[in-house]
């Protein structure tokens, strides 16, 4: 498709990006890595007046050890972040949810921060970004705030982001010693979005599970955080390694906990599953990664 | 079983590349020559239809009725005009006079209902997407602008959205002349007595969903007119029958009208059409005098290049105890959508040929009701009715098997031709000339490891494992070579089937072969060039291939139905001998021999028992200066050939697939798929594995991802390729393939096609497994697609009839 006319502005610096944000208000659209934007414009779904690209600015990309946390500038590609040594070290459930996104074309484009700035509800990192309780940092002309994950998602495709504000990285705690982590994601073909997508993080000790934490990709308005699960996980006996818990005695804790994944969730229905076979779904495919990140 | 699979395919594939490195000097035809088309294809230097720029070019784009059914009473299209760069704004009633009506030409009954069509809407729209006005523009981008100024008022009509509930009484009518198009009727020995007391009888209903062909390079128009004469540039698979159908719909004379089809990026039957686009843009560069371009967008061709499939199939079996089909009956409701097109009508009775597969059986019935509703027209696409047919009669199989408690492939054993029995005059009438089912299968069951697998499968349902796996048998035959023209005439199609080549022999020695078909994506020039290089006697490098344009190949009936090796390919042969023929005689009179002495070995004309000989290119030299010439002899080496075949071919084999269902999900892994085709002759063995692989991924986009999705209002739903999903390699396993090689013995070639033999095949192959994993739990079908939800659901809704079976994850329930 074609898409309508607008004006382009390639900022040279972070403030001047803020300023032009500021100055053309909602009329004007952040440009990545396009890989979500510019189907909309194409399909005319989008009508910004104004692209802003910030695709030249160098203090928005890379990746930084920054001791209790990594910080992930915006402008990271997916490429990058899913091979980046600290990533992988440090904040490894983040590589391993970036690798299921989309294709490699898309990856090579797309961007970290993008992607989470533009809050679909079935993209893969936002739900990562939950469960690991990342702070989003911002710029605005004249000053920044850092707005934590349980805030950023505030509904289908929109963020907190006020008009004049950029995304300029994500904090991602580090969890510590003796977390597991694992992206199970549900998709029928391999470039497809999750048709439901489950991020864990659990810690275990002395053969039983002290936190965990759960959030689900595609399961409502915005990602979702299995707070249900994440109670009733606690001081479950881990999952023995060949996953058929139910075997030993005919109940399993942890299956149990996970069959509250979908309480209080309201997952949209759509071509590829109704809402009651994504609850089901979410059922499933928690005790699964819960089952993957603890051992 | 993989060390087996792995020994074999390495063995062929290096015995193929051995043959590639150091060739049999005197044979080209067998050899896998990598394919001389793609270096130009696959590094963009070539010009595909959207990359031709004409001095002074305007840009098209059509406004498409967002109501599936209404009544257009106001356009407005002031605003548009005003806009700046816009050249024109046309709505349908501008074109009334002169747009004609679309064609469709496959009457197949007497009494069809074949409803006017006109290119743009003019006074009713009777699907989303049909084109109701059309906006000229100096650049795509401001002719997209203007699109959104136009005003449409519609009166909304009740779609037709369901062909049962077309047909009933008190529907809706999409046209006038009611929802009913046609009753195709068909049927061959007693099928009363073939049921009568019949021991079993199987009775199945299947759906062959609507699918969207999607070609890798959308649908592109250009159209130009230097005042007189007119040029038409298309991404088409059928330049030369369209060049008979516009000329007929837009009245340009045909003399004044050249089409071309350049390269072209796939059709899969979707581009053998007369489409809308083709003429408003001939009508457009008409009025205007200047040149026009109209390029679809992905979304506008899933909403508007025609549709496949979209079938509800009845099919009955009646059996002996011991698994022998007595006979069958078809009963065919098919979704023409809102009219008919080139060959909508047609596509389903291809398929009534087929139902009864490859096996025997003493009574056949067959009836077809084509169907109005208010959605995108169907046609041809890839398999054009014999997928279909296939699908139907396999599945049935397989359900036949069931009910016996018989192996699945037992159950085919006992009704196949056999190898013996060729040729073999099947219940529907058709002599199929060679096959040869047993060998085909017993090397595809060793190559599967059929027995290991089914070993597994009943270790995984004595243990109720969460993941089940499923074995799909398909044997499947199919009628190729598109066709002999008298049947034609006889099914009521408008043209006929033959095929033109010609064969030039240039001063230099150099070959010239022009042909009627008409590639697009194929490797005609590679196969033809490796077919003429061995008449001739010439280097590979020596032969160019001709096509797409007719300018500089009048004569064609282009590319569709797995039909252009089997005539195209032959009608080259033919040309080639007729060639010789005449360079004989050149070369008995230089010789001072009589032609009878002439012999013709590696290129060259030698007088037998002596070593006097001319080679063809001294030959061709000669024939150039016409110096001495024998006498009446006209000084060229060329000849043309029209070949219209006897019957049609029929390739076979045998496609096995191993499925993983995980039934706590609904998910499905193809595990293992071996695909053992019978095609014939090999020209060139990567060109038919690529056909073949390409095939088995459609087969499996329809088994698993594919479904044209319409609501209840008539939108479509799958208008991107996000919703609308196709399988990539990553989707898809390692297809093992091999191949027996059983002569067509109705073509000098010995080749019978194979463009569209792993889509027939696939489809089943896969369902069956789908359906043979989910067996214990009751299941004996699931609708394609065999989505995970589908299976999940079947499996939660079967209630574990079989066995006590219910789902594994029961434990976790609350839904069910």
């Amino acid at each position: 498709m074609i898409p309508a006319a607008f004006d382009y502005v390639r900022p040279a610096s972070l403030e001047e990006a803020c300023h032009v944000l500021a100055t053309t208000g909602e009329e004007a659209k952040v440009l990545a890595g396009g890989q979500s934007l510019l189907p909309l414009l194409r399909l005319r779904l989008a009508y910004p007046s104004v692209l802003v690209d910030l695709g030249r600015l160098p203090e928005l990309h890379g990746v930084q050890d920054r001791g209790d946390h990594v910080f992930i500038g915006a402008l990271t590609t997916h490429d990058e972040v899913m091979r980046s040594p600290v990533i992988r070290e440090h904040v490894p459930l983040v590589a391993l949810a970036t690798a299921t996104v989309a294709d490699p074309a898309v990856r090579h484009r797309g961007t970290f921060g993008g992607s989470l700035a533009h809050a679909d509800p079935a993209g893969d990192l936002p739900a990562v970004a939950l469960a690991l309780g990342c702070v989003f940092v911002t710029r605005m002309t004249g000053g920044q705030r850092e707005i934590p994950a349980s805030d950023f998602f505030v509904d289908y495709l929109e963020s907190a982001l006020d008009p004049g504000e950029v995304l300029v990285g994500v904090q991602v705690p580090k969890l510590g010693a003796g977390w597991g982590f694992h992206y199970e994601k549900f998709h029928r073909t391999a470039q497809a979005w999750a048709i439901v997508g489950v991020a864990a993080a659990v810690r275990t000790e002395g053969g039983a599970i002290s936190e965990a934490r759960v959030g689900l990709t595609n399961m409502g308005s915005t990602p979702v955080r299995a707070s249900a699960v994440e109670a009733a996980l606690r001081g479950a006996p881990s999952p023995a390694p060949d996953g058929n818990g139910a075997s030993n005695g005919g109940h399993d804790p942890v299956r149990d906990a996970c069959g509250e994944a979908a309480d209080d969730t309201s997952p949209p229905a759509d071509l590829h599953a109704t809402s009651d076979y994504r609850r089901h779904l979410a059922r499933v495919l928690t005790y699964r990664a819960v089952r993957a990140a603890s051992t | 079983m993989t060390e087996q699979i792995d020994a074999g395919m390495v063995a062929r594939r290096i015995a193929e590349s051995d043959r590639l490195g150091s060739p049999d000097p005197g044979r080209e035809i067998g050899r896998a020559r990598r394919r001389k088309e793609d270096a130009r294809l696959i590094t963009g230097r070539t010009l595909w239809t959207d990359d031709i720029q004409l001095p002074g070019m305007l840009y098209v784009a059509f406004l498409r009725s967002p109501m599936a059914h209404a009544r257009i009473t106001r356009v407005d299209t002031s605003a548009a005009r005003n806009q700046p760069g816009v050249a024109a704004v046309y709505t349908g009633r501008d074109f009334a006079a002169e747009q004609g009506s679309l064609p469709c030409a496959w009457p197949v009954t007497e009494d069809i209902v074949i409803p006017d069509h006109p290119p743009m809407a003019v006074e009713e729209v009777r699907y989303v997407g049909e084109a109701v006005a059309c906006v000229v523009a100096t650049d795509r981008y401001k002719a997209a602008d203007a699109l959104e100024a136009i005003e449409v008022d519609y009166e909304p009509l009740e779609p037709v959205l369901d062909m049962t509930e077309a047909l009933a009484e008190g529907s809706p009518k999409v046209h006038e002349a009611g929802n009913r198009s046609f009753t195709w009727k068909f049927s061959g020995g007693d099928v009363e007595a073939a049921f009568r007391d019949a021991p079993v009888v199987i009775e199945r209903t299947y759906v062959q969903q609507r699918l969207i062909p999607t070609a890798m390079e959308p649908r592109a128009v250009v159209a130009t007119t230097d005042g007189t004469a007119f040029t038409l540039y298309s991404s088409t698979q059928i330049p030369h029958v369209l060049r008979v159908m516009l000329a007929l719909t837009t009245g340009i004379p045909e003399h004044l009208l050249r089409v071309v089809a350049p390269d072209v990026g796939g059709g899969f039957g979707s581009k053998l059409q007369v489409t809308a686009e083709e003429v408003l843009c001939l009508l457009l560069t008409r009025r205007l005098g200047k040149p026009v371009k109209w390029t679809e967008s992905r979304s506008e061709g899933n909403l508007t290049v025609h549709h496949g499939r979209d079938q509800l199939q009845r099919i009955t079996l009646a059996a002996e105890r011991d698994g022998r089909i007595r006979g069958m009956r078809a009963d065919l409701l098919a979704d023409m959508g809102a009219y008919l097109m080139l060959v909508t009508p047609g596509i389903p009775i291809l398929g009534a040929f087929m139902y009864n597969g490859i096996y025997k059986m003493d009574a056949y019935d067959f009836t077809c009701t084509g169907v109005f509703t208010t959605k995108m027209p169907t046609d041809a696409y890839r398999g054009a009715g014999r997928p279909e047919a296939t699908f139907a009669i396999e599945r049935a199989v397989d359900e036949l098997a069931h009910e016996l408690g018989m192996d699945p492939v037992e159950v085919r054993r006992r009704n196949w031709i056999t190898h013996q029995e060729f040729p073999y005059t099947t219940i529907a009438g058709l002599t199929y000339d060679s096959g040869n089912y047993e060998a085909a299968t017993d090397r595809a069951l060793a190559l599967f490891g059929y027995d290991k697998l089914r070993a597994e499968q009943a270790d995984r349902r004595d243990r109720r494992d969460p993941v089940q796996l499923g074995i799909g048998v398909s044997t499947y035959t199919e009628m190729c070579g598109l066709a002999p023209s008298r049947v034609l005439g006889s099914l009521s199609y408008g043209a006929g089937g033959w095929e033109h080549a010609t064969v030039r022999l240039l001063p230099t020695g150099k070959v010239e072969v022009v042909t009627g078909t008409s590639p697009h994506g194929q490797g005609h020039e590679t196969a033809w060039s490796q077919i003429a290089a061995d008449a001739m006697g010439v280097p590979f490098e020596d032969v160019a291939v001709l096509h797409g344009d007719t300018t500089v190949a009048p004569k064609g009936m282009d590319t569709y139905g797995s039909r252009s090796l089997v005539i195209g390919g032959v009608a080259v042969l033919q040309a080639c001998e007729k060639v010789k023929d005449r360079a004989r005689k050149l070369a008995a009179h230089m010789l001072e021999a009589s032609p009878d002495d002439i012999e013709f070995s590696g290129g060259t004309f030698s007088v037998r028992g002596t070593s006097a000989g001319k080679t063809i290119q001294e030959l061709a030299l000669a024939a150039f200066a016409a110096h001495d010439l024998p006498e009446g002899f006209e000084p060229r080496l060329d000849a043309d050939v029209t070949f219209d075949p006897q019957n049609f071919s029929f390739p076979h084999g045998t496609h096995l697939c191993a499925v993983e269902v995980d039934t706590e999900t609904g998910m499905t892994k193809i595990r293992s798929y071996v695909a053992v085709d019978d095609v014939g002759n090999v020209v060139n063995p990567l060109i038919v594995e690529g056909q073949v692989h390409g095939g088995i991924a459609q087969g499996i986009g329809q088994a698993l991802f594919e479904e044209a999705v319409y609501d209840s209002e008539g939108n479509l739903l799958t208008t991107t390729m996000t919703d609308y999903l196709i399988p990539s390699a990553a989707d898809l396993p390692e297809f093992v393939t091999d191949r027996t090689e059983t002569p067509a013995t109705s073509n000098a070639l010995g080749v019978k096609g194979v463009g569209e033999a792993g889509t027939i095949a696939a489809t089943p192959a896969v369902v069956n497994a789908v359906v043979d994993a989910l067996r214990p739990y009751g299941v004996r079908d699931v609708r394609m697609p065999c989505s995970p939800e589908r299976i999940w659901r079947a499996i939660s809704e079967s209630g574990g009839a079989a066995a006590g079976w219910a789902g594994p994850t029961e434990a976790e329930g609350g839904e069910r």
